[in-house]
């Protein structure tokens, strides 16, 4: 493949997570494609690509717009028709691989099918990239929530006991070893009992 | 089907998806020794494609898709087998407040052919005064909503391809869209033209049943190779959804029935629109019903029997508006993908299909495409 081919190939990203798709278009730049749009705004979809006139289209499996996409297929006026990526089967597994990451894309007909696979194969790891960050956000935020109820269990009994904070940690420490809990749940139930002692 | 088979079934949060979802919901799946997980999706788009690559067992599924799936139109070709039908109509066709004023100016607006004549008038009337045409929206173009709209539309005069604009939206865009005024009109599923209609800016026209009779809307759609391995899953499949069926067109469980859709994980919407979509009495616009016992079919008068005849009118709508090309195996291909062979093995005792009928033009004749085609003044003919 020479160098000229990925430049002139102009790539859109149909997707309403502005850091998922700006994820995507960083990848695609390292890989040498110069030319990637971004478009987050649903309405008028159809008029924004036949401006931009794209070779590849990529959009995320959660959007709606898809089948608003599928309309293209039917155009007998446009320019040029698109065709879905999965035309050529013949690479079965990156069909399979990009529908399980959350991604599909439409493709203008008589695209090399190693390029073809090149987009798909960065889309899939992008993709993958995007949810193991959300995954370890949402790790985190529960990761707070949890030492947060430890907290709020642990002054609970260093008033109500009169203990000094590692004491009231270590009461609830031993609690979850001798009833084979978590010390979140000792402190969930160290709250819920004091609410109702209210 | 050995032990306790695993089934994954795909669907689209809408009331036609009723049987589909009561069926795993009161168990009569789980007595059929399947275990149906339910997986809702956003897009037919993603529907198809996760049923051909395997990622779905079975779907819910607009009736035309799976024969453009088996006839690879639009998309790589993927043949689908339906052995039931879910629902039959279901839809309707609702303008803006401004439009429905415009077309109440020329004259009655009752039947559908009063409003196609007058819709004609007014997009004359537009072209003539250089405005921008209207624009319609539906949901896919494999779909029963866009032959709808065409069929009303071309019985006026109008030719859907170049006097007005037809669009694609997902149905939750559509309300605002015409609130936007980028719409004049659509002909979309429940609950969403109630929606319209509710929000004072949309007025329903027409239900579908009042454009076609019994129009086939949604099916159960397989690969045929899954159907070819496992016919014994196939008709304990068939069985569950048919006792689905049942329990929703019993009357006297109508108030569990549109609980349970409304939930957020089944349809997500407010039960007492579910309740008037599966009764068929909706407002249409304000202090205005219509009520039609037919506006949405489910399981009763022997309507989940799959009939051939159904997939060939479907191919007869495709031709019509240049979707494809006639070839007598492309006919036979599309009529084989409804197989009351299957249901017939699964459930005993179904009526025969009604025919589908529509408010103007001729009865259909399978064995004859070319006479039903050029009966119609605009459209393709063969």
């Amino acid at each position: 493949m020479r160098a000229s081919d990925i430049r002139e190939l102009k790539i859109v990203i149909v997707d309403e997570s502005p850091i998922r798709s700006l994820i995507l278009e960083e990848g695609l730049r390292e890989a040498g494609f110069t030319e990637v749009e971004r478009i987050g705004e649903m309405h008028n979809l159809l008029k924004h690509i036949y401006a931009i006139d794209p070779d590849v289209i990529l959009i995320d499996l959660e959007n709606p717009s898809r089948d608003t996409l599928e309309q293209m297929f039917q155009v007998s006026r446009a320019v040029r028709r698109p065709i879905a990526m999965f035309v050529d089967q013949s690479d079965a597994a990156s069909i399979q691989a990009s529908v399980d990451a959350g991604v599909s894309a439409y493709i203008v007909d008589g695209l090399k099918k190693e390029r073809i696979k090149s987009i798909l194969d960065l889309c899939v790891s992008r993709f993958k990239a995007f949810s193991k960050l959300q995954d370890d956000l949402e790790q985190a935020k529960s990761d707070l929530e949890e030492r947060k109820t430890i907290e709020r269990a642990k002054g609970i009994l260093m008033k109500a006991k009169k203990l000094s904070e590692e004491d009231a940690y270590k009461l609830m420490r031993g609690a979850a070893m001798r009833e084979n809990k978590k010390i979140i749940e000792i402190a969930r139930s160290v709250i819920t009992a004091a609410e109702m002692f209210k | 089907m050995t032990g306790e088979a695993h089934v994954k079934i795909g669907f689209i949060p809408l009331v036609d998806a009723a049987a589909l979802l009561i069926a795993t919901h009161k168990g009569f799946a789980k007595a059929e020794g399947l275990d149906v997980e339910l997986i809702r999706e956003v897009s037919w788009a993603n529907v198809r494609d996760k049923l051909a690559i395997g990622r779905f067992d079975a779907a819910h599924l607009l009736a035309p898709m799976a024969v453009a799936s088996t006839l690879g139109l639009g998309h790589v070709r993927v043949p689908l087998i339906a052995p039931i039908n879910l629902a039959m109509n279901g839809n309707a066709i609702a303008v803006s407040t401004a439009l429905y004023a415009e077309l109440a100016a020329e004259g009655e607006v009752a039947h559908p052919a009063q409003t196609a004549r007058a819709l004609a008038k007014l997009v004359a009337r537009r072209r003539v005064e250089g405005r921008d045409p209207l624009t319609f929206g539906m949901t896919f173009p494999f779909s029963m909503h866009n032959y709808q709209l065409r069929f009303w539309m071309a019985e006026g005069g109008i030719d859907p391809d170049d006097d007005l604009r037809l669009i694609v939206l997902p149905p939750p865009y559509m309300v605002e869209n015409l609130a936007r005024g980028q719409l004049d009109g659509f002909c979309v599923g429940a609950p969403w033209s109630s929606v319209a209609v509710d929000a004072g800016i949309g007025v329903i026209l027409h239900f579908g049943c009042e454009i076609f009779a019994r129009a086939p809307e949604k099916v159960l759609a397989l690969r045929e190779s899954v159907a070819d391995d496992d016919p014994s899953l196939v008709a304990a499949l068939l069985r569950a959804l048919h006792k689905g069926a049942a329990f929703v067109d019993d009357p006297k469980n109508l108030d569990e029935v549109s609980q349970i859709l409304s939930r957020p994980e089944y349809v997500g919407v407010d039960a007492e629109i579910i309740r008037r979509v599966l009764t068929g009495h909706l407002r249409i616009k304000a202090r205005d019903e219509r009520a039609d016992a037919d506006y949405l079919i489910i399981g009763k008068d022997g309507a989940m029997r799959p009939d051939p005849r159904q997939a060939e009118w479907i191919y007869a709508q495709m031709l019509r508006w240049g979707q494809t090309r006639y070839s007598s195996e492309m006919a036979d291909r599309a009529k084989g993908v409804l197989r009351p062979d299957l249901f017939d093995a699964a459930i005993d005792g179904a009526h025969s299909q009604r025919e589908i009928g529509a408010f103007a033009g001729p009865s259909f004749d399978g064995r004859n495409y070319a006479d039903y085609l050029a009966s119609f003044a605009i459209g393709q003919r063969v």
